[in-house]
């Protein structure tokens, strides 16, 4: 058990080295190496590249001298496995296993960097520039990702050292719940998870009674939307922020204990708050009568087992429950009647990783950033046709254009943004014509998109927006729970539609009913995965009508996407007759003499594109 | 009736490790999720037989267990395959060309997701976003993550588990 | 409770808080359509067709669960909503079987009836793919047919949330849910209880009793054949729902000619049965509390409530009463004391019987249940399976005259029809039990304590001289194991206890016809039904079972005294344990 004295007395004594890694003076005492640790490094083998690095360590005797660290994301995925050494700053990109032994030779030992592996961003100019000029780090923000790929996430002392636990401490003996819950309302602080729901008003709501009911404190860390990850990677870089925040939450409300559900496809993040939970045990920082206060606050795990819905409130305590995700007609609202019939608060994991900071620094230090409605940083999980594909925070309000031509990097191979989707299968798009538009949640949602949860992708001109669609509605049909009429059968029929006018079949009068469905679902489904179902279908008919019109009377796919409407064709000047085509054609579509040009017929045609695959003479088309 | 035709192959020693740990979670709020991850571990999926232990000792219906079962996509009444392939085919995958991949996997191994080769060796599925967006198209192979692949590279990577 | 104010469709009403703004609506005079709801039982806003619009809120609201606030202006009418209640209707029927004509619910569904007050023409817009289904008819009770189901889930609710049985549910999720059995087992090989209380929930023809009309048809038209029938307590004030005469209204008279017209040869009535199940369970429990015999000793005239003991409680089968249910012992009485009386040789007799219970299929089959070396009973139809024979006969139920039961047999007592409601049993044995036992004659004949449709129901009365008796009364299976669990627990302790399988008793029995959900949702059927029962026994100038003459006469000229040898022989049953989840 740890009192408050001992926290900052291991903050004294830890906090200068950790310090360095965010940008302090101190003279290091070691050298440090920080390897990603994330999902993406570790699929790329960043555990043999710490391995490595240890060896040598040892080998070299300088296990005392050099201090490996395993971090949560540090961001930049797409030039994982990254490692960065201290002092020095260095960053180093794409580090494979066997590339640990000249950066240890000649940087650890030699003390000069190893230029090659160095991390440089592409710019769409086709020039790298070197790190330390990029705006993929420099332009961000990070106040919920401020310790994610800095600190090691399974040592709860480098938490402590960035005055990790002090918040709760703070709340605990300078403050009453209902200035907690004040603070937060104050900061402007809205939920992360998509709705933009104030957080302070939501506690608010659930805090009467305190001392005499069981309540809960939930966190929502079932992270579904394909394409995002900002909650996982705060789960697997600083875990103890969302644990040190639910206590804050639970000491506001007056509930003393917490689930976190998490979905099951995040091993690493659940290995992670495994550890960060048993750690704050015994610290004492979670558990019984925490810091002498008399507060009790625990929290237990809850793994999600596959199922969309349970994002939403309601199916997420249905499921924690242990029944089927379903959802249910609010009100009663879950701070009335949540888990277990009992008020619960929710929020979600970036949300959490806000407010130990807004306690200890005030409602003041947060809202005098972002917009006006929209206060503070968002997490964006930037994918697609991006060159940066990774994790960014900047500040809301930033633009479209910011976020991807400066932080991202631009849209690789000289294409031309088409547009991003935001907010998942609940959000819509941005077309080219809003790049400028400043991303909070009341301009978002003006152009019938969403903030959603944090997934960004970039679509370039090779992307057809009607298999977009179709793509995004395929997943909400599918993860339907299937208990509201308008949700299970009506999504259903628009994802039929869009079959139809995907393989040109279809009519006029077919996307008038597309349309018209997407406004009947929208507004007498159950819960919020309904009512935003069509959202993608929406902003795409809205954005690109065009398109769904070509498809339509044309039956042509204008960006090349829609297999059925797709033709192949040789073109006969160019064929040299080697018949590589012919014979990789799964189907026997192709004939021709050798050297003689070769001819595609339509009808046994299957549209693979193995011929254009194969072809050495770029003869062949597809249109 | 939808019971796998695979004969259960449980053990006393399954059996024993699954009643202890529904004895552990047993009368707990919630316990059925738990103890239905729980039992998927130690059998690789949840046959009828399985179910009806849960049931017997929780007082569960059955009915209510295979409700469950059947809602969420992570739990399986049929076996999985010796290796395990999962296909991602969450938006950052899917725009990278990740349903070639899927189909690629379908063809070499000449069944559809969500089946099972004859010989037990493999079954696919297709996920959502495994988080490893930065590597996209992505398929994960017996835990083992690959990466930027494309359709080619599909059967050499699939002749390392043969 | 406060009272909250406010306006529905400009009206304005004033309501207890809690309310919701479908019952503020009823209150104003206002009808919202639901298809999903069914109070108490299923309250999950997911059928979508409620939605209305409240001055303020985001979005539509789900009236059927949405707490009405003071002040609030709801709008449960407009063009829109009704645009939207007709996107439902026809989203619904794109995944529906429309062989309305076919259907046994047809000009009886309420699925139909709404797309009709709707004014849905085209029944195709959204045609699509539709969910493939295979009809279950494994059960004797219960027929499961999930082409017509909507997914409403009133089954469901009633299945676990009225009866704490749950053996058919949801599964799979999205498009592809459908309402099953765990791994699509048959329904029979499930611990099915037949109670039957999925099918008078459905709205559709999803769900329907295993038809027993055309073998009883058969029989009546074969010369040969003797066929008897006795219609039970609580079809009398069912029936008459078949033809629109009013809720709850006895239609005895009318039922007797009905079935005479139909070409019964003789028409008996169940509560001779009942009279006769008093004397000998009396008889029971008596011997049992004065013996020391197990305690407490539980009544058995429920053939859902048996096989649910069976499956769940088989520990406690030792504690079920012997005695054969009415229709039973009244079957068992017709193939042997009858048959000799009349002369008609056992296997020309066709016992009938009609029953507001779909179990009732099922405890015909039952082990241990011929005491003539043959079935006691032949066939039991449900009281919705009478009234389309009516029907289909031509009859004019409405005005036709008052019949008169056959005799001998055609007898009963006050005792016998409370039978049809919860605390009936309960409170016909009492009359008879504590009169044996103090051997003083009962003046109080009303036990108003185990009356009412109340789930669980305690009294005790002192009974010199043996001193307290502690009697406790469930409907509804999730009530009885409550019941029973304070009982196996030792928080209880009780000699007698009465549980009926259905809520309310069996004058809501599965086997009765439907109410629609928008009668149900406003009236408390139960009550109404049984108030049709208590006036009846009211009325009655013998109101104990063991002064029925007949019961009397057949004691003296057949079984000797009550509980004889003779009787047991004939009169009472044994049960088998049975397993919740059957092995593979």
């Amino acid at each position: 058990m740890k009192t408050i004295q001992d926290l900052k007395d291991i903050k004294n004594q830890k906090g200068a080295q950790v310090d360095i890694r965010f940008g302090g003076d101190a003279e290091a005492e070691k050298t440090y190496i920080l390897c990603c640790a994330g999902t993406g490094c570790t699929s790329s083998h960043s555990q043999d590249l710490m391995a490595n690095f240890r060896k040598l360590a040892e080998e070299a005797g300088m296990s005392d001298k050099v201090e490996i660290i395993p971090t949560g994301c540090q961001g930049l995925c797409a030039k994982g496995p990254v490692v960065v050494v201290y002092p020095g700053d260095v960053h180093y990109q794409l580090v494979t296993p066997d590339m640990a032994q000249r950066i240890w030779d000649e940087h650890i030992v030699g003390g000069t960097p190893v230029s090659e592996y160095l991390m440089k961003e592409e710019t769409t100019s086709g020039e790298d520039i070197p790190f330390e000029e990029s705006s993929f780090y420099n332009d961000q923000v990070r106040l919920a990702l401020r310790n994610c790929g800095k600190i090691d996430p399974e040592n709860i002392d480098e938490y402590i050292a960035r005055e990790g636990y002090q918040a709760i401490a703070k709340a605990l003996t300078e403050m009453t719940p209902d200035e907690v819950i004040q603070v937060m309302i104050d900061s402007g602080l809205r939920g992360r998870g998509g709705a933009g729901f104030p957080t302070g008003k939501k506690w608010l709501f659930a805090s009467g009674n305190r001392g005499n009911v069981q309540k809960y404190v939930c966190c929502n860390a079932d992270e579904g939307d394909p394409g995002a990850f900002m909650d996982r990677s705060i789960l697997e870089g600083d875990p103890h922020s969302v644990i040190e925040a639910m206590s804050i939450a639970g000491y506001a409300i007056g509930a003393n204990q917490g689930y976190i559900y998490v979905r099951a496809e995040y091993p690493i993040a659940i290995d992670r708050l495994e550890i960060a939970l048993k750690q704050a045990r015994e610290y004492g920082v979670l558990g019984k009568n925490i810091f002498g206060t008399g507060f009790d606050f625990d929290i237990d795990l809850r793994l999600g087992a596959g199922a969309f819905v349970c994002g939403e409130e309601t199916a997420l305590m249905t499921s924690i429950e242990g029944n089927r995700g379903e959802p249910h007609p609010r009100p009663p609202f879950p701070a009335v009647k949540g888990l277990f019939q009992s008020p619960t608060i929710l929020n979600n994991v970036e949300t959490y990783a806000n407010i130990p900071q807004i306690i200890l620094k005030g409602a003041d230090w947060f809202n005098c950033s972002g917009t006006e409605t929209s206060k503070g940083t968002k997490v964006f999980a930037l994918g697609g046709k991006i060159n940066n594909t990774g994790l960014v925070e900047v500040p809301m309000g930033a633009t479209l254009r910011h976020v991807v031509e400066d932080i991202g990097g631009g849209v690789p191979n000289g294409k031309k943004f088409k547009a991003a989707q935001t907010g998942g299968p609940s959000g819509g798009c941005i077309p080219a014509d809003y790049y400028d538009i400043p991303m909070d949640y009341e301009n978002l949602s003006s152009i019938g998109c969403m903030m959603g949860s944090g997934g960004l992708i970039v679509l370039d001109e090779d992307d057809c927006m009607v298999d977009i669609a179709k793509f995004f509605l395929g997943f909400t049909v599918s993860e339907s729970c299937g208990k509201c009429t308008p949700c299970r059968i009506g999504t259903k029929r628009m994802l039929e539609i869009l079959e139809k006018i995907s393989e040109g079949k279809g009519t006029m009068e077919d996307l008038d009913k597309l349309e018209e469905l997407a406004k009947y679902i929208k507004a007498n489904s159950l819960c919020g995965l309904g009512q935003t179902a069509p959202n993608p279908v929406l902003a795409t008919i809205n954005f690109f009508r065009d398109e769904y019109i070509a498809h339509i009377k044309e039956k042509r796919c204008p960006a090349g996407v829609c297999k059925a409407l797709l033709s192949y064709t040789i073109d006969a000047d160019k064929c040299k007759g080697c018949t590589l085509c012919a014979r990789n054609c799964p189907a026997g579509a192709i004939s021709g003499e050798v050297r003689g040009a070769h001819v595609i017929d339509t009808e046994k045609c299957i549209k693979c594109g193995v011929c254009m695959d194969n072809c050495k003479f770029g003869a062949i088309y597809k249109k | 009736m939808k019971v796998s035709n695979v004969p259960f192959q449980g053990t006393a020693e399954q059996e024993a490790k699954l009643i202890e740990l529904i004895n552990e979670h047993k009368g707990q709020k919630g316990c059925l999720m738990p103890i239905l991850q729980g039992a998927q571990n130690i059998y690789g999926y949840l046959p009828y037989e399985v179910q009806k232990i849960i049931s017997d000792n929780t007082g569960i219906p059955m009915e209510k267990i295979y409700g469950v079962v059947t809602f969420y996509a992570q739990f399986t009444t049929s076996p999985k395959g010796k290796c395990e392939i999962s296909v991602c085919l969450g938006t950052a995958c899917y725009v990278k060309g990740s349903a070639a991949i899927l189909e690629k996997v379908e063809e070499v191994l000449g069944i559809k997701e969500g089946e099972c080769t004859d010989d037990g060796a493999f079954s696919i599925e297709s996920c959502r976003c495994v988080g490893a967006c930065g590597l996209a198209p992505v398929m994960i192979v017996g835990g083992e993550v690959y990466g930027k692949i494309t359709p080619d590279d599909v059967p050499g990577i699939l002749a390392k588990y043969r | 409770m406060a009272d909250i104010k406010l306006t529905v469709d400009n009206i304005e009403v004033t309501v207890p808080e809690g309310s919701t703004l479908l019952e503020a609506a009823r209150a104003a005079g206002i009808e919202i359509p639901t298809l999903c709801f069914l109070k108490d039982i299923n309250e999950i806003g997911a059928c979508r067709m409620c939605v209305c619009e409240v001055e303020g809120a985001r979005s539509l609201v789900t009236s059927c669960v949405y707490p009405v606030t003071e002040g609030m202006v709801a709008h449960t009418n407009s063009e829109r909503v009704k645009e939207y209640r007709r996107k439902t209707l026809q989203l619904i029927l794109s995944d529906h079987n429309q062989d309305c004509l076919g259907c046994s619910r047809s000009e009886n569904c309420e699925l139909q009836a709404m797309c009709k007050k709707y004014g849905v023409d085209d029944t195709q817009y959204y045609a699509g793919k539709r969910n493939e289904s295979v009809i279950d008819d494994s059960s004797v009770s219960i027929v499961r047919d999930n082409s017509k189901c909507i997914l409403c889930r009133r089954c469901v609710g009633a299945c676990i949330n009225s009866q704490g049985i749950g053996v058919i549910g949801a599964n799979e999720r999205g498009f592809d849910t459908y309402i099953g059995t765990a791994f699509d087992l048959p329904l029979a090989e499930t611990s099915c209880v037949n109670c039957g209380q999925c099918i008078t929930a459905c709205p559709v023809g999803a769900l329907y009793e295993k038809d027993s009309t055309a073998a009883v048809k058969a029989a009546i038209a074969d010369p040969d054949k003797v066929v008897v029938i006795q219609p039970a307590p609580s079809v009398r004030v069912g029936l008459g729902d078949c033809f629109g005469m009013p809720l709850g209204e006895n239609v005895e008279g009318k039922m007797i000619e009905a079935l005479r017209r139909l070409g019964f040869d003789k028409v008996f009535d169940t509560n001779f049965g009942a009279d006769l199940t008093i004397v000998e369970e009396a008889t029971e429990l008596i011997h049992r509390v004065t013996t020391g015999g197990t305690l407490p000793m539980i009544t058995s005239c429920s053939p859902g409530w048996i096989k649910f003991c069976e499956h769940n409680y088989p520990d406690m089968i030792p504690n079920l009463s012997t005695c054969k249910s009415p229709q039973q012992m009244f079957g068992a009485v017709i193939k042997t004391y009858y048959a000799e009386k009349m002369g008609i040789p056992v296997d020309k007799i066709v016992s009938v019987s009609v029953m507001p219970c779909t179990a009732k299929k099922f405890e015909i089959g039952r082990e241990d249940q011929s005491a003539a070396g043959v079935p006691d009973l032949d066939y039991a139809l449900t009281t919705r399976e009478l009234g389309r024979m009516i029907s289909e006969a031509g009859i004019d139920f409405v005005n036709l005259p008052d019949g008169e039961y056959d005799n001998p047999l055609g007898e009963y007592t006050g005792a016998a029809v409370i039978f049809g409601a919860t605390g009936g049993v309960m409170e016909a044995a009492l009359r008879t039990a504590v009169e044996k036992i103090s051997g003083k004659e009962l003046t109080e004949l009303n036990f108003t304590d185990v009356r009412g449709v109340e789930g669980i129901k305690e009294a005790s009365y002192n009974v010199e001289p043996i001193g307290e008796v502690r009697v406790a009364v469930a409907s509804g299976l999730a009530n009885a194991r409550k019941l029973l669990d304070m009982v196996k627990s030792g928080e209880k302790d009780y000699h007698f206890i009465e549980i009926m399988a259905c809520p309310g008793g069996c004058v809501n029995g599965g086997g009765q016809p439907h109410v629609p959900s928008k009668v149900r949702n406003a009236v408390d059927v139960r009550a109404v039904r049984a108030q049709g029962l208590y006036d009846i026994d009211e009325a009655c100038t013998i109101r104990k079972s063991h002064e029925n003459p007949m019961i009397i006469k057949l004691y003296d000229e057949w079984y000797g005294e009550f509980g004889s040898e003779k009787a047991h022989h004939a009169l009472h049953t044994s049960y088998v344990p049975r397993v919740i989840n059957k092995d593979l």
